[in-house]
């Protein structure tokens, strides 16, 4: 049950390198990601959370410290080369999907994340029914919108294809960067409970960066809160079932 | 009537310059300079070609390849230089003005008693100005197939993806440098080639026939999209063709009204800044709902 599939080893990032304003963002953190995990990652601004989605995602190099997949060393992989086994959900809607490309084709994309691109028919017809009913399963009417240009849908739908398009292929390592956050507060709630739904039933393995205290005790087996470019608290099972957003909050005061 | 077929010949072979652009311009969604440059090279390269004694097909792809070049020189300066586009455009267009003087070794070749793509028998055998016509619907239709199939493979959604949304394609695993390196090759071979072919059509090189290339590239674009509207995919690049023939009978209107030759770049940049600015100026006029209300069918 608790196999490791990503572990992040005295990982340190250091921005304005050499410069008078040279900062440590990520300060030797540590973290073992097993698989299953569904993570929901506290933390003021400016904490880290996002570099540590780009250093898992390849964005940002690591300055000192190691990333494993599977126990191989990742930390020099480029960010594309990445993308075979990781997806990424956005907090904008309009980063996650090409706006003048239908929902179709967005989708056709998403499913060859991480395959190389070569001269071949894509077959988007043929593929097109398959493609539907994945749709289907976000249960907001992105089914019946699978040729309109994605620039012209609702950021509710947007990002939810976004999500879908993040999961069509399954990925070992699902990073959701506060990816309800621009939405309204129904379409946001329902976009998480089909987030919750999803990672669920697909057995996936995620990280989730969130801002409401009540959604990061509600989802997920495990919480981790970041303070200065550490992990100071990380908690599942009984201890976060315990856990108050009053508890929680009390970490940022500190 | 002589010199609209000649008008619409013309457009036919400049299209492929046209079409060059949009791969760049509309897809990608950058403007490459280069091509002001790589023009004159493909006519400097063919003509020096068929003039040592090449067939003009071997010219033509030897023009088409010097292209590629120039396209891959700007790109490797665009992706791997960090240099922006336009600039990396320039340095590459300013470049091939020194290279083209010296494959040419003097500023103008002619092509007189050479052999050239538009003297095959068969073309010979057509009326005068349908040769172009006739050539340039071939090698359009060539190249709007192969655009179209190449748009509709795997590589090309991943090439229509980077110039669409970077971030997400490069988050699919798009290997996004590449495809822009692939794009501004494949664009400039396109426009090398265009300048070999009209070079081997006025029967001529010229070092200075790239100025106002981008201009000209850039009016088949936009006039295809305003006369022709929303489109699908497949039906624009029709439409760069369609508005590059548009434009040359547009040119052959404004001269016959009595404009000098040498007042054509002027005219063009000034047709082509109209159209770039119809959407603010029917936005300022109203003119959209204007014509929605001429337009209109009863619903």
């Amino acid at each position: 049950m608790t196999k490791p599939i990503l572990e992040i080893k005295n990982a340190t990032t250091v921005v304005n390198k050499g410069t008078s304003s040279e900062t440590q963002i990520l300060k030797a953190l540590n973290l073992t990601i097993n698989e299953g995990d569904f993570i929901t990652i506290v933390g003021a601004n400016g904490a880290g959370k996002s570099t540590l989605f780009n250093i898992i995602g390849g964005n940002l190099s690591l300055d000192s410290g190691q990333i494993l997949l599977h126990g191989q060393d990742i930390s020099k992989e480029s960010e594309e080369s990445r993308t075979r086994f990781l997806s990424r959900v956005f907090q904008d809607p309009k980063l996650g999907t090409a706006p003048r490309m239908t929902v179709a084709e967005n989708l056709l994309l998403a499913k060859k994340r991480g395959d190389s691109h070569g001269l071949r028919s894509r077959k988007l017809k043929q593929q097109l029914p398959e493609l539907t009913e994945f749709a289907g399963k976000m249960k907001n009417g992105l089914e019946k919108r699978m040729n309109t240009a994605t620039g012209n849908l609702s950021g509710g739908q947007r990002q939810s294809l976004s999500f879908l398009m993040a999961t069509l292929k399954k990925p070992d390592i699902l990073l959701l960067d506060e990816h309800t956050a621009a939405l309204d507060p129904k379409t946001s709630r329902q976009l998480l409970i089909t987030t919750d739904e999803r990672i669920r039933e697909d057995h996936l393995t995620a990280l989730m960066i969130t801002h409401h205290l009540e959604d990061a005790l509600t989802y997920g087996n495990r919480l981790i809160v970041l303070t200065d470019g550490k992990i100071v608290a990380d908690l599942t099972g009984n201890d976060k079932a315990a856990l108050t957003s009053e508890k929680l909050y009390s970490y940022f005061e500190e | 009537m002589g010199l609209i077929v000649s008008a619409i010949g013309q457009g036919l072979l400049w299209a492929i310059l046209g079409l060059g652009l949009f791969l760049t311009f509309r897809i990608l969604d950058i403007a490459d300079m280069t091509v002001e440059g790589t023009f004159p090279l493909g006519a400097a390269v063919g003509v020096t070609a068929i003039v040592n004694g090449m067939s003009p097909i071997v010219a033509t792809l030897l023009a088409m390849l010097a292209g590629m070049a120039a396209g891959l020189i700007t790109g490797l300066l665009y992706t791997k230089g960090r240099i922006p586009i336009l600039l990396a455009g320039i340095l590459v267009m300013t470049a091939a003005y020194s290279v083209n003087l010296r494959i040419m070794g003097k500023s103008n070749t002619s092509l007189l008693g050479h052999d050239t793509l538009l003297k095959t028998d068969f073309l010979k055998s057509l009326p005068t100005y349908y040769d172009s016509v006739v050539l340039g619907m071939v090698v359009i239709a060539v190249i709007t197939l192969l655009l179209v199939f190449f748009l509709q493979t795997d590589l090309g959604q991943a090439f229509i993806a980077t110039g669409d949304n970077e971030k997400m394609a490069k988050s699919l695993g798009i290997h996004t440098d590449n495809m822009k390196i692939m794009g501004l090759m494949v664009s400039n071979a396109m426009v090398g080639g265009c300048g070999a072919l009209i070079a081997q059509s006025n029967g001529y090189a010229d070092i200075n026939m790239g100025i106002g290339t981008i201009v000209i590239a850039l009016a088949s674009i936009i006039i295809g999209e305003v006369v022709f509207g929303e489109l699908t995919l497949t039906q624009r690049l029709v439409a760069v063709t369609l508005g590059s023939i548009i434009y040359r009978l547009l040119l052959l209107a404004v001269l016959q009204i009595g404009f000098s030759a040498n007042d054509l770049n002027l005219l063009s940049s000034i047709v082509l800044a109209i159209c770039m600015m119809l959407p603010q100026l029917s936005k300022a006029l109203h003119l959209d709902t204007v014509i929605s209300k001429g337009v209109k069918v009863n619903d």
